[in-house]
């Protein structure tokens, strides 16, 4: 029998320390739905999904109970849209964005990602129209993410992609300008985008993946916190082989749900992406890890390389616990969803600018940041440059995920409810980047050597 | 397969009892017990047999939980396998 303590140790960390497994992602490629009749292909869509998903919830919640464990969200990925719909003569994708938003709600999931490009070096004709749907697509969907890769460190950034982006993130936000701009929490831009990510909004079934796949994203930032509670007085090294343990127990709990779950659906099982993701609920915040390490609130000096030994320590514990670990697999710094972050911004600790520095040494990027409406496009898809260098540089992903909350100004905040919680607008700089957007063009792939 | 009860409370009589009778009007072995007190609450962790098991897991986990409350326990059961993926290299 496990030893009595570890038994108690794992009913702790569901109770009271908020383990559980984020998400189980169903990835489904969709390239045998192509047609040249959209509407025969969103039919093939539609039949595919709500055959392979059918039994996704239901398997879910009957492993939740037998493992007593929570699992948050049953999730969709499918192949991007832009590849299937390419090959149709339609020239909106919106009814794409449709049947996928039916097919979630029939299967019972909570969101379905995919509807998405990939231009990191130019756009095809599906691509370019693909990004002209996305405003209508998400303000006319309930369930549906959005998201489009347009730079990697193999073929640079694709400025034109960025340009563009800026004013489909301006659109979105006026046409769900009724919810605070809620669409914009759908859209997810990135640099280096991964293939296999279970977590939302970027999820997307890459081209490379199998016919179907089980993804899992596990959480836990409160166990991490609690571990590092009990032991006040450890030096950095110390605090490493702590949360490096952390990691590797949560991990492990998802590799078991993952291949349990895969198993019982008859589909291979894909990744585990061991990120730590808050939520807006008190004691479920990555913030909150950073200045139980001794910062007395998030966004101080010292926060980047906290958050530097904390994503670094998840990684190793995590990649001994599971050969299967994959997706982004770090620490989540998304403002409106980590209570931490939230009242750091409100009480003026945590700038944009810190923010992006954090970025660079941590997963995703500037996520869930509301910032003043009448932000202009150009200053968007500036902020997105910044993030796509960042990563492109670095060899790593990064993501934008921006709300200009229609209407709002500095010390208002916009309301999401739900997981997506509440964001601070955020100020951003007032100066001028439109010359420098409105070049387009390419910026170059960076040279892999010579690092310094 | 086998389970893991566990049960977390004040202490009180008849906590043993309770909880083994809805094990045994379904079948279900207990292979190990163990209990002690921590912090002034009761804590015990059953290793239960679930092969003869009569009666559905949800159903079992429901009875236990409506005990639970009967009682003023904590009464959780889980499949042992997550105890070992977390717990053992």
């Amino acid at each position: 029998m496990t030893m009595f303590k570890d038994v108690l140790e794992t009913v702790r960390m569901i109770e009271k320390e908020r383990l559980d497994i984020r998400t189980i992602t169903m990835g489904i490629s969709l390239l045998d739905c192509i047609d040249s009749s959209g509407e025969k292909s969103r039919q093939r869509i539609y039949d595919k999904i709500t055959h392979l998903a059918e039994n996704l919830v239901k398997e879910g919640e009957r492993i939740e109970t037998e493992l007593g464990i929570p699992i948050v969200h049953k999730r969709i990925s499918v192949t991007p849209i832009s590849l299937i719909a390419g090959s149709s003569s339609d020239l909106n994708y919106v009814e794409y964005a449709k049947i996928l938003d039916a097919a979630a709600a029939t299967v019972g999931v909570n969101f379905i990602g995919g509807f998405s490009a990939l231009v990191p070096k130019g756009f095809t004709k599906g691509d370019r129209i693909l990004i002209d749907s996305i405003p209508e697509a998400l303000a006319t969907t309930n369930n549906v993410c959005s998201s489009v890769n347009l730079g990697s460190s193999k073929s640079g950034i694709n400025m034109d992609a960025v340009k563009r982006i800026g004013e489909v993130i301006k659109e979105t936000a006026y046409l769900t300008r009724d919810a605070d701009s809620i669409g914009c929490a759908k859209f997810v831009a990135f640099a280096n985008a991964v293939e296999d990510n279970p977590f939302m909004a970027g999820a997307f079934h890459g081209i490379g993946e199998a016919e179907s796949v089980l993804n899992v994203g596990v959480s836990g930032p409160g166990v991490v916190k609690r571990a590092l509670e009990r032991s006040q007085d450890a030096s950095f090294g110390e605090m490493a082989e702590i949360i490096k343990k952390a990691a590797f127990k949560i991990t492990r709990a998802g590799h078991l749900v993952g291949t349990t779950v895969a198993e019982r659906l008859n589909v291979p099982f894909g990744i585990l992406d061991l990120s730590l993701a808050p939520t807006p609920e008190v004691g479920d915040s990555v913030a909150r890890i950073l200045e139980e390490m001794g910062l007395e609130h998030c966004g101080t000096h010292g926060t980047t390389a906290a958050l530097a030994m904390l994503n670094d320590a998840v990684k190793k514990g995590g990649i001994m616990a599971s050969t299967s670990v994959g997706g982004f697999s770090g620490a989540f710094i998304p403002v409106s969803e980590d209570e931490g972050m939230i009242e750091a911004v409100e009480c003026g600790a945590l700038t944009f600018d810190k923010l992006e520095a954090m970025t660079s040494v941590c997963s995703v990027g500037i996520d869930m940041v509301a910032i003043p409406g009448d932000t202009p496009a150009t200053t968007i898809s500036a902020i997105i440059a910044d993030e796509a260098a960042i990563g492109v540089i670095n060899n790593k992903t990064t993501g934008v995920r921006l709300i200009p909350v229609y209407g709002k100004d500095v010390g208002e905040s916009a309301e999401f409810g739900g997981l997506l919680g509440h964001a601070p607008i955020m100020a951003v700089n007032k100066n001028d980047s439109s010359i420098f957007i409105n070049r387009g063009g390419h910026i170059p792939a960076p040279i892999h050597s010579f690092k310094n | 397969m086998r389970a893991v009860v566990t049960v977390i409370g004040k202490d009180r009589t008849g906590i043993i009892y309770n909880v083994s009778k809805i094990l045994a009007e379904n079948n279900v072995n207990i292979e190990d017990i163990s209990q002690t007190i921590m912090d002034d609450f009761f804590t015990m962790i059953m290793l239960v047999n679930l092969d003869n098991m009569s009666i559905d897991f949800n159903v079992l986990k429901n009875e236990l939980e409506k005990i639970a409350e009967t009682i003023g326990m904590s009464i959780r059961i889980q499949h042992e396998d997550l105890f070992n993926a977390m717990h053992t290299i």
